[in-house]
């Protein structure tokens, strides 16, 4: 046997009354790639961050080749050879890829030394096939290229072990082949790669052995993952079986969104262009695309948040003039936004303030300036029994709710008023399977009732699963829209790539 | 042993009421090295300073005199810093309303009986108008409301004193101290023999309003929302300029009465030393409030003591009356560590060898 590469021995870790981590173990050797599965909650962030030096655990010890190591800090994780590339990235936008593979490098005598960075850029092209434009500003990279510069720069800063967060939630089918190929080529190098997905069959295709994580615990360490079907996973992440959704046939009614030539400004890419579509009653459009290719603008405009240039917007027929998000709300629209941390959510207060938020000026919860704490508390009382929100109670500070509980949370609050339209932009991202089904039944009862989605989603699997149309986005234009009966993930993923729609 | 800082999952909510209590004792403790260093004793310095605040009638409504213009600057900083408008500006808006006071309380021309509530909306307006600059300045222009509400003080106190020396100027004295009000425009002293004023009032029934606004309006709410997210608040629909720019002309409105409060019930005229930084005590009176309405009370009349009680000592003790403000930013100082323990917490760890 060689020696691992890393090891994680009885890693415990508690928070209060909350154990994270309860005497979880996991054993990497050269040319790993481990798969670490489980529902959002499970501890698979507080394992990671352990490893990388964001806590301490409170029992358990971390071996690297063999020797005891303490890791305090990322800076100690680096010297170990442990990179991580984080969901959300940590580089400067408005530095060049040269810059941000340079920033927390020793210089040379006070200078900064570009040019052992550029030779270590070309050595890792050479090696994994992973190349960046050293010249190019952050800003203008793609999704998929600035993961790209998070794993060379890992890469550059020595790591053996890569740490991989939901790397494939943001890259096109191809794309994340791509990335595939490179950890392929890490594997045959001698390298491990961790990596956290909720993607069943990527992880499947990637990983040749995987842990399984439920409520802090290992609940299946699998070394022959090819035998294991998909559903035996699902299983062991969410301790229970997972009936997936029932679509039922529902025939679409009159138009309730319509999009007349609409264009907005914005960057090259990412700003509108002479966009037309329309929603119907019943309906689930899905929007494929990678993403900074005018999804965000698109869902801004039905938020309320962006005026058009050119174009109009119609809600039931009537033209949207002055577009600001209570009277987008007013006219029907619910709004399920990307950012749900940031934007859709203020995590700073109390679940109950969360929960009114964009309605607080709405009769039912204030009259003349004055709030209606009384009413206030019952709507959200019934709203969290309803939607199964588990939170201490309406008081509790958002932020520490998990991130099913915080979508639950949104849903809820917007469900409430019935809306017409509700427009989803990534709803399931980063949810386990529980919750994301949860959110995908609640999508699919909208539509039973006659009422309309416009779902906005990098995950095509979802796409495929709940869509009856498909439209692909790509530098701010429809590239091509199908029937879900029609559609390939061959066919939209060459369509979010740029190519022309077949005729 | 090492020890780090890890984030809280939970904060427990007798911390929340305690962490204000340990700062001040942090405070005590940490200044009472300087008594040491003065020659005096400790105990019985800081056992004269708080004796001498409260043991008498008369000392009790001095101490509540003293804590009725810190309660509004108080009040004015919280509700500015909820907004996340950091108005470091209370000090010029409390000399702007009090220098409006001065002038109206002086107007022949009204009726005796309208004068107090001329000064009073005159005042608050005055105050809210100074802080409006820097906050159409930074929902406008972006510029940074730290810098400009701090620079508006210096241009405001020396504006005052250009008017001091000149046009206001005490033709009789010469000093520079501006004509006195009416008698009308006196506040009414609430007990007998004591200089205990109206103010008083207007700063309890201002703490109770400020209650209310924050916890139960609509405007409160979006003041909060604001100012814990103005993003997510505009997706909601809140107009993020309107909302800071209401939180920074309360906020003014409330220093501004401050100064009302000072020459209506106090000096009856406006001169130099009107404000001994009553406008910059507020940020610590409003710190160790945790931002919370009621709690700027007893932390406004924790400082008026520390103010009124450090004389008596300086007298028995021999310790300067400077301690007074030593105390003051010490308070700060504890304050924001001790807010540090709100989110995060210390973890001691054994180091291990094996």
């Amino acid at each position: 046997m060689p020696v691992p590469l890393l090891e994680m021995v009885g890693i415990t870790k508690t928070f209060g009354t909350v154990t994270a981590n309860d005497d979880v173990s996991l054993t990497l050797y050269p040319g790993d790639i481990l798969g670490l599965l489980g529902e959002n909650g499970a501890g698979k962030t507080t394992l990671m961050n352990v490893l990388f030096g964001v806590y301490t655990s409170d029992a358990g010890l971390i071996r690297i080749n063999g020797q005891q190591v303490r890791i305090r800090s990322s800076a100690d994780a680096l010297r170990h050879g442990v990179g991580m590339v984080h969901q959300h990235f940590h580089l400067v936008p408005c530095h060049t890829v040269l810059e941000n593979l340079m920033v927390g490098q020793k210089g040379r005598g006070g200078r900064l030394d570009r040019k052992t960075v550029l030779d270590a850029l070309s050595e890792i092209k050479e090696r994994f096939g992973l190349f960046v434009e050293p010249h190019a500003l952050v800003s203008d990279l793609t999704i998929g290229e600035q993961q790209r510069l998070e794993i060379i720069k890992a890469l550059i800063r020595g790591a053996k072990v890569l740490i991989l967060d939901e790397p494939t939630s943001t890259l096109t089918p191809q794309e994340t082949e791509g990335l595939f190929e490179a950890l392929r080529a890490m594997s045959s190098e001698g390298m491990g790669v961790i990596f956290i997905s909720h993607k069943l069959q990527e992880v499947r295709a990637i990983t040749n052995k995987v842990v399984i994580m439920r409520r802090g615990k290992v609940t299946a360490t699998l070394d022959d993952i090819e035998n294991v079907s998909r559903h035996r996973l699902a299983e062991l992440m969410c301790g229970h079986e997972i009936v997936p959704p029932v679509k039922d046939p529902v025939t679409p009614g009159e138009v309730l969104l319509s999009f007349r030539n609409v264009s907005t400004g914005g960057t090259a890419r990412s700003r509108l262009k002479d966009v037309s579509f329309e929603l119907r009653e019943g309906e689930i459009l899905g929007i494929a695309g990678v993403s900074g290719n005018g999804q965000r603008e698109l869902a801004e405009i039905i938020s309320g948040m962006l005026s058009p240039s050119s174009g109009t917007m119609e809600i039931k027929g009537q033209e949207v003039g002055r577009i600001s998000p209570r009277y987008v709300q007013s006219l029907g629209v619910g709004r399920i936004p990307e950012d749900r941390m940031e934007i859709g959510l203020i995590t700073a207060l109390p679940l109950k303030d969360n929960m009114v938020l964009p309605r607080i000026h709405d009769p039912r919860f204030s009259r003349k300036g004055i709030l209606k704490p009384r009413a206030i508390l019952d709507f959200v009382t019934r709203q969290m029994k309803v939607f199964d929100i588990r939170a201490p109670g309406p008081e509790v500070r958002t932020g520490t709710l998990s991130g099913g509980n915080l979508q639950k949370a949104l849903l809820a609050r917007e469900l409430a008023w019935d809306p017409l339209v509700l427009l989803a932009d990534q709803p399931t991202r980063g949810l386990d399977v529980a919750a994301a089904q949860f959110v995908h039944q609640k999508f699919l009862e909208l539509r039973k009732s006659g009422r309309a989605v416009l779902l906005i989603s990098e995950d095509l699997e979802e796409l495929f699963t709940l869509s009856d149309r498909i439209a692909v986005m790509y530098e701010g234009r429809i590239n091509g829209m199908m029937p879900i009966e029609e559609a390939t993930v061959q066919k939209v993923g060459l369509l979010m790539a740029g190519m022309e729609a077949a005729a | 042993m090492t020890f780090r800082l890890e984030p809280r999952e939970h904060t427990p909510v007798w911390l929340n009421a305690l962490l204000p209590l340990l700062a001040v004792f942090a405070t005590l403790v940490i200044c009472s090295g300087l008594i040491k260093l003065a020659g005096a004793s400790v105990f019985s310095a800081y056992a004269i300073l708080f004796k001498s605040a409260l043991n008498s009638r008369f000392n009790l409504v001095e101490t509540a005199v003293k804590a009725t213009p810190l309660i509004l600057t108080g009040l004015a900083v919280v509700v500015a810093f909820r907004a996340k408008f950091w108005n470091i500006g209370a000090e010029g808006q409390l000399l702007a309303g009090a220098m409006a006071a001065a002038y109206l309380g002086a107007l022949k021309s009204f009726p005796g009986w309208s004068l107090i509530p001329l000064m009073i909306v005159g005042g608050a307006l005055a105050g809210a108008i100074w802080a409006a600059i820097p906050a159409i300045l930074k929902t406008r222009y972006k510029v940074d409301d730290v810098v400009t509400t701090l620079l508006l003080n210096f241009v405001i106190y020396y504006g005052m004193m250009a008017l001091l020396n000149g046009p206001w100027k005490d033709p009789l004295s010469g000093y520079p101290d501006s004509p006195d009000i009416l008698p009308a425009a006196e506040f009414p002293i609430l007990l007998k023999a004591t200089r205990l004023h109206l103010g008083v009032v207007v700063a309890v029934v201002a703490t109770l309003l400020i209650w209310f606004l924050v916890r139960r309006t609509t405007l409160g709410f979006s003041i909060t929302a604001v100012g814990e997210n103005p993003k997510a608040s505009s997706y909601a629909g809140m107009s993020v300029s309107k909302v800071i720019f209401l939180a920074a002309a309360i906020s003014g409105g409330l220093a501004g009465l401050a100064g009302v409060g000072e020459v209506g019930g106090l000096h009856f005229q406006v001169m130099a030393g009107i404000s001994p930084g009553y406008g910059y005590t507020g940020i610590v009176i409003a710190m160790l409030a945790r931002l919370n309405p009621l709690g700027v009370i007893p932390s406004a009349v924790f400082f008026a003591i520390i103010i009124t009680g450090a004389e008596a000592m300086s007298r028995a003790t021999g310790v300067p009356v400077f301690l007074a403000d030593v105390i003051q930013g010490t308070a700060l100082v504890t304050m924001l560590i001790a807010l540090l323990f709100n989110q995060y917490r210390l973890r001691f760890k054994r180091v291990s060898h094996e």
